[in-house]
């Protein structure tokens, strides 16, 4: 290679209507390194990235590629010039095999024309896989596979297109930690041969770990790029939301009242004999791996999914919850960890999702009472401070922080006593994230009982008054907030 | 390449969504009025007191059943039933309807009550049998086309009595019935999805259902409610079409539920189900009767209507897709 970097983007802006979405932005990527791209939502990430993918097209600058100046129109172009995406949401062909899946729309034709050469794409995939170091049978079918799997999928797929430049983004935020360290390792692999790698992640941790560069970026701004070992955590953080944090977590000594909600036995189809006590101004933390159970113990609780033996008391009185219906009832609420899936309903308005759990308030007689309801989301928009140009937008117009902050608000206005957060901050930049964990505390503080869970230990330890550690299925130990630490977590989580 | 994922979600961000949803709201009025100038322009006979009422009298029994099966279709659903309930309901309400027989309550009471059955079976085999709306409101056409011939041994359901006809055939305040009745579906349909919990339940349940079923919606229960609405409305449907013709027809009523399922598209609302409104589906029935009335004062055979009908269906979604 002649020049010393792969991929260069120029003074690259962009406008959407009433925002400048990217000022004059400039991006070196090289080869062989990994470049972390950090930002809080709005910071101008997804639209530099966009333009990277060919789906967007910037109003001014330029992308060189090797030198050469490229105009990426489509995602076709973008990964015939050498740049492939995996994205955090992955949408494969369920149903198709492993192989089909890596060699969609590139796939080796036999000598009859229009005819896949089956064996042949097998045999790449299967070679392509265990250069991953992935052993998996390719004619399995894509949906049998975990997202980790997935993942291993569309970066084989990356590879089969020769990409030289990979964006990753938010590739670890549903994988385990055991996965992470498969994917760090072979991140390191396609450093060695040479590949780019553009990393976009919240997580603090990982960045130090992964990145070699960072750049950040705040408002459409380019602020700073530098060499990962030049900054450290802190620093880093003032830069991202151009002030000093002096510390994201507000923990406040809770003085825990009665028992509100005990479980017994409780046993479903991924965990067995659940027992604990939740009381009233207490925050309960669950650690445990992905998969571990610990999700489906709370969407248990919730009524979401099917308990098969145990009980569940709300203040010492035995209560039956078959249905999300059922745990409102009792004064339960949920804050899932997927938002897309069970907290909101993209295309109706702020103002309805936030309301739709208790449209009870805003009624007379038989009808609702449309101006009464407008003022109740708006003292929510307010109280939780949800940017939003009117409570009539759009949920899916919202950034991720703004959309969790209206299922909480849904929640909350649901008068719940015992609020459950699973994966409250997935997701979601470092502003947004301080709030929330300042309004669970407030909750906390107000006499409200509440279960996080949450696969980045930090947040786990920052919140909880107690922290129950899940292992298939099971509770395998439990900690109070001054004996624990990442690594006793981890212990327990993984053994 | 599977990059449809990186793709920006339905709305492209660089549109402003206050306009694109300005320009939904009123696009297809104005498609509307611009259909109605030149219809006017084009015939002497289109913007007289006459043809209007004509024109409303003809799609009342259209937008009635569209009406039904918008609920159906913003809960997520579908219903190909209609056609076949309109025939069933029809014969089976003209049975009751002999002069000096059972009087007027018991026909209607007749053929609203199996309309509401039939959507009821399609609700519940959809809820909790857990098969898809296609397949169930598919099966349930030709279930109640059959019954319809059953009933009426293939033969129409003629001789009924002056106070049943009345309602197809006659009017209030010179309005005729089966607009007074359409105007009542729409205001009562409208007051529903706009101002009660239960409409509003089923713009959620349509936009998402598991987010639905997690707010504390009982999401089978408004299914349901959807599908009595819609076959109870077809039921209605069919006592003021067998009554405007005087005859319980067995064969009545086929493919209505295209026109229906049309008129609703035109209206703005998606098939995928979560928005839509019932003034859009109202003037989607208006579009469609207005272009079938203008194109027979054109003279224009119903050959070459069917064609130009068909191109006015796809080309008005087609318009409101780019915008």
């Amino acid at each position: 290679m002649n020049q010393p970097w792969l991929l260069k983007a120029e003074n690259i802006s962009k406008s959407f209507p009433g925002v400048k979405a990217l000022d004059k932005v400039n991006l070196t990527i090289e080869g062989g390194k990994v470049h972390t791209i950090i930002g809080e939502n709005g910071a101008g990430k997804s639209t530099l990235m966009k333009i990277l993918m060919g789906i967007l097209l910037p109003d001014e600058g330029e992308i060189l590629y090797k030198g050469v100046k490229v105009k990426l129109m489509s995602v076709q172009e973008a990964i015939k010039t050498g740049i492939s995406m995996i994205h955090q949401e992955l949408l494969p062909f369920p149903e198709l095999s492993i192989a089909e899946n890596i060699f969609m729309g590139n796939e080796p034709t036999s000598r009859i024309p229009g005819w896949i050469n089956k064996r042949e794409m097998n045999k790449n995939a299967a070679l392509l896989m265990n250069k991953l170091g992935a052993k998996v049978d390719v004619t399995r079918a894509m949906k049998e596979l975990s997202i980790a799997e997935m993942q291993m999928v569309e970066i084989a797929k990356a590879i089969s297109n020769q990409s030289e430049v990979i964006i990753m983004d938010e590739p670890t935020s549903a994988l385990s930690n055991r996965e992470i360290a498969i994917l760090f390792s072979i991140i390191e692999e396609l450093k060695q041969q040479g590949i780019a790698i553009i990393y976009i992640s919240h997580k603090m941790d990982e960045i130090f770990k992964i990145s070699d560069t960072i750049t950040v970026m705040r408002d459409g701004k380019h602020i700073t790029t530098c060499a990962i070992n030049a900054i450290d955590q802190k620093k880093l953080i003032s830069l991202i939301v151009g002030r000093e944090i002096n510390s994201i977590f507000d923990k406040k000594e809770n003085t825990p009242g009665e028992v509100i909600l005990s479980v017994t036995e409780l046993t479903g189809e991924k965990f067995k004999d659940i027992n604990f006590n939740l009381r009233r101004g207490e925050i309960l933390g669950i650690a445990g791996l992905m998969g571990s159970g610990r999700t489906e113990i709370v969407n248990s609780i919730y009524g979401l999914e099917k308990i098969v033996k145990g009980d569940i008391f709300i203040n010492g009185k035995k209560v039956k919850i078959r249905s999300p219906k059922d745990a409102i009832k009792n004064s339960i609420g949920l804050v899932s960890e997927d938002r897309k899936k069970y907290g909101l309903v993209l295309g109706s308005s702020v103002k309805h999702n936030i309301s739709l759990s208790s449209l009870e308030k805003c009624k007379n007689g038989l009808f609702l009472n449309l101006k009464e309801e407008n003022e109740i989301a708006n003292a929510q928009i307010n109280k939780l401070n949800i940017k939003t140009s009117s409570s009539d937008q759009l949920a899916n117009y919202l950034s991720g922080g703004n959309q969790q902050k209206i299922v909480i608000a849904k929640v909350l206005l649901n008068d719940a006593d015992i609020i459950i957060f699973d994966e409250p901050t997935r997701g979601i930049d470092i502003g947004a994230k301080s709030e929330i964990y300042k309004l669970m505390t407030q909750l906390a503080t107000e006499g409200k009982a509440l279960i996080v869970i949450s696969s980045e230990l930090p947040e786990i330890l920052g919140l909880s008054d107690r922290i129950l550690i899940i292992r298939e299925g099971e509770i395998k130990a439990e900690l109070s907030q001054a004996e624990a630490t990442q690594e006793l977590i981890m212990k327990h989580a993984m053994a | 390449m599977n990059f449809k994922n990186l793709l920006p979600p339905k709305l492209p961000a660089d549109h402003s969504p206050a306009i694109a949803i300005q320009f939904k709201k009123y696009g297809i009025f104005i498609a509307f009025l611009l259909i109605c100038i030149l219809l006017t322009i084009a015939t002497p006979n289109f913007l007289t007191l006459q043809n209007i009422v004509m024109v409303l009298r003809q799609i009342s029994i259209n937008g009635i059943l569209a009406i039904g099966v918008t609920f159906v279709i913003i809960s997520g659903g579908i219903d190909l039933s209609l056609g076949s309930v309109v025939a069933l309901s029809g014969v089976a309400a003209a049975s009751f309807a002999h002069p000096g027989t059972y009087g007027l309550f018991v026909p209607l009471l007749v053929g609203l009550l199996i309309g509401v059955t039939i959507g009821t079976v399609n609700g519940l085999i959809i809820t909790k049998g857990k098969v898809a709306a296609f397949i169930v409101t598919l099966g349930m056409m030709t279930i109640a086309r059959g019954l319809a011939l059953v009933v009426s041994d293939g033969r129409p359901v003629s001789n009924l009595s002056d106070s049943f006809n009345f309602i197809g055939g006659g009017e209030f305040l010179n309005i005729p019935i089966p607009i007074l009745l359409f105007g009542a579906v729409i205001l009562i349909a409208s007051v529903i999805l706009k101002y009660t919990k239960t409409g509003r339940y089923v713009y959620a349940v349509g936009g998402n259902e598991n987010a639905a079923k997690a707010s504390g919606i009982n999401v089978n229960s408004i299914k349901l409610f959807t599908y009595i609405i819609c076959s109870g409305l077809a039921g209605l449907a069919g006592i003021v079409l067998a009554s405007r013709i005087t005859t319980g027809q067995p064969n009545a009523g086929v493919a209505y539920e295209l026109d229906a399922i049309a008129a609703v598209v035109i209206g703005g609302t998606s098939l995928s189900g979560g928005s839509g409104k019932i003034i859009g589906t109202v003037v989607g029935a208006l579009i469609i009767g207005v272009i079938n009335n203008g194109l027979d004062l054109l003279n224009i055979t119903s050959y070459s209507q069917q064609i130009i009908k068909g191109l006015i269906i796809v080309g008005a979604v087609l318009l409101d897709r780019k915008n």
